[in-house]
């Protein structure tokens, strides 16, 4: 923490102990983003399986955060920074369990994918996409550990390079559709694979704009940079531009 | 997600509605000095018309000093004296030439501890208006009523204006005294810690009778409870070390204030 202790000890307690749960729920977001895309490469059921049980582990830190952050507030009537803290706090807290729910849903589509073998070139897309995922997670937990705003503005950049990547996993899927039909299935649960990831990133930036707020007070004054908005694949993006 | 959504909705002063804001008091300048020690510093602030201001700051920073000067209370001691200006609708109250009686008849104050006169309810209103004003008995009567019902405090009262004004509980004893102050028609009310020896549902019933009040007067309140600093007013002064650090819009200085100073202030990391 950057900032001087409080004259009642007891408080910097609580508020370090919501930045370590959300740290630990960081943590577990990021190894269920890991597991659920290797299960997907491997076409690992077992793995599938252990990631659509793993969520439940997040949900429970989430409470638990949401439960010490009400606390917190009815005890110390927080100002300023500790209540941003708090507020952040309760907002990645947020952002994290969706980012898990999102990592379990790909769990759900590797046990219903069941025998089938989608081209690994096809995978390796989807793959790249996590690899981006997770390092824009990583960073932006980083720079909350580290209240570092020029980290998490860097992945509040960095979202453009997801999207871009999302619309050409998309164009490659959609060819492979329209090669043989047979292909629908697997294609279409691996597009919202992408899909899932791409929110992921989403939320990644969401985080970041909350440790902005966080450390500065205020929200963001600039719009996101944004992909190319005119093709048909920007409405696939469009609930998550909001 | 948007980041508007932590945005606080300012309604009251929003930097537009800054500029049709009124200055009911400037303070220019000002210094005071108890002897030799300066205990204000080159102090600047305005008090806006129809707003409530709330100076806050540890024990000892001069916010009360601050409230004294301006309805000219240290005129009753010797070697303590000010500097600069404090205009009140453009006229200086610190010119000697300053008439004290309709200074303070203009500027009311109520104090932190609640101070009845030990004298009926009825008289403790009665008696700051007779020095004032000459009223016939109906009206005196219809005065003090209304006194009574600004303060919120008729209802508890009314049938026993002949009481002892000092058998009231704290809080009525502290409405009293804001009825009393409210009595003589006031332009600005100087609140000095109305609340600290108040259980909250008293606090409650101040902080409720502050809101209605700043329709007509001009407020201010000296506080250490930050939270009702918060809630009442509309702008927040910060003090410290007898200097002004940070003035500004109370949503923001409670948010996210400019100063480290502020901050560590009102975050409870002082010293």
């Amino acid at each position: 923490m950057m900032n001087d202790p409080h004259t009642a000890k007891a408080f910097d307690n609580d508020l370090q102990d919501l930045a370590r749960m959300v740290a630990e729920m960081g943590g577990l977001a990021e190894k269920q983003i890991n597991e659920a895309v290797s299960a997907l490469a491997r076409r690992d059921a077992t793995l599938a399986q252990r990631v659509t049980t793993g969520d439940a582990a997040i949900d429970a830190l989430q409470r638990e955060i949401e439960e010490r952050a009400v606390l917190t507030i009815a005890r110390r009537q927080p100002m300023a920074v500790d209540l941003r803290e708090i507020v952040g706090a309760l907002r990645l807290a947020n952002d994290l369990e969706r980012i898990g729910d999102l990592a379990k849903n790909i769990g759900k589509r590797v046990l219903a994918l069941n025998g089938e073998f989608p081209p690994p070139k096809l995978i390796r897309g989807v793959e790249h996409m996590a690899d981006l995922v997770l390092g824009q997670l990583k960073t932006v937990l980083d720079s909350y550990a580290q209240r570092d705003l020029s980290k998490a503005m860097v992945v509040w950049r960095g979202d453009e390079e997801i999207d871009a990547m999302t619309t050409s996993v998309f164009r490659e899927l959609l060819t492979y559709m329209m090669e043989d039909p047979r292909n629908i299935t697997f294609c279409i649960h691996l597009l919202f694979c992408a899909k899932n990831i791409e929110r992921m990133g989403d939320h990644a930036t969401n985080i970041a704009e909350t440790i902005h707020y966080i450390v500065e007070g205020k929200p963001m004054a600039d719009k996101r940079p944004k992909g190319d908005d005119t093709t048909a694949f920007a409405a696939l993006r469009a609930a998550g531009d909001r | 997600m948007s980041m508007a959504a932590f945005t606080v909705p300012s309604v009251a002063h929003a930097p537009s509605d800054r500029n049709s804001l009124d200055e009911k008091i400037s303070v220019r300048d000002l210094d005071f000095f108890y002897g030799d020690h300066r205990a204000l510093k080159s102090i600047n602030v305005p008090l806006y018309r129809g707003k409530v201001t709330a100076f806050i700051g540890p024990s000892g920073c001069g916010k009360s000093t601050l409230l004294r000067v301006l309805n000219r209370m240290y005129d009753l001691y010797p070697n303590q004296r000010a500097t600069g200006e404090v205009l009140l609708d453009g006229e200086n109250i610190l010119d000697p030439a300053q008439d004290l009686n309709l200074l303070r008849a203009r500027i009311g104050m109520v104090f932190q501890k609640p101070t009845p006169f030990p004298m009926t309810i009825y008289e403790n209103i009665a008696f700051g208006l007779r020095l004032y004003e000459k009223l016939p008995k109906s009206e005196l009567d219809d005065r003090v009523k209304h006194a009574l019902e600004r303060a919120a405090l008729w209802n508890e009262v009314k049938d026993k204006l002949g009481a002892n004004g000092q058998s009231l509980s704290g809080g009525q004893q502290q409405r009293l005294c804001i009825a009393r102050t409210v009595a003589v028609k006031p332009e600005v009310i100087l609140f000095d810690e109305p609340c600290s020896a108040l259980d909250p549902i008293s606090t409650a019933k101040i902080e409720e009778l502050i809101d209605e009040l700043k329709e007509d007067y001009t407020i201010t309140i000296v506080t250490h409870n930050m939270q009702q600093a918060a809630r009442v007013s509309d702008f927040t002064a910060f003090m410290y070390l007898g200097e002004l650090v940070e003035y500004g819009d109370t949503t923001k200085m409670f948010t996210s204030p400019s100063d480290r100073r502020t901050q560590d202030y009102i975050t409870g990391r002082f010293g």
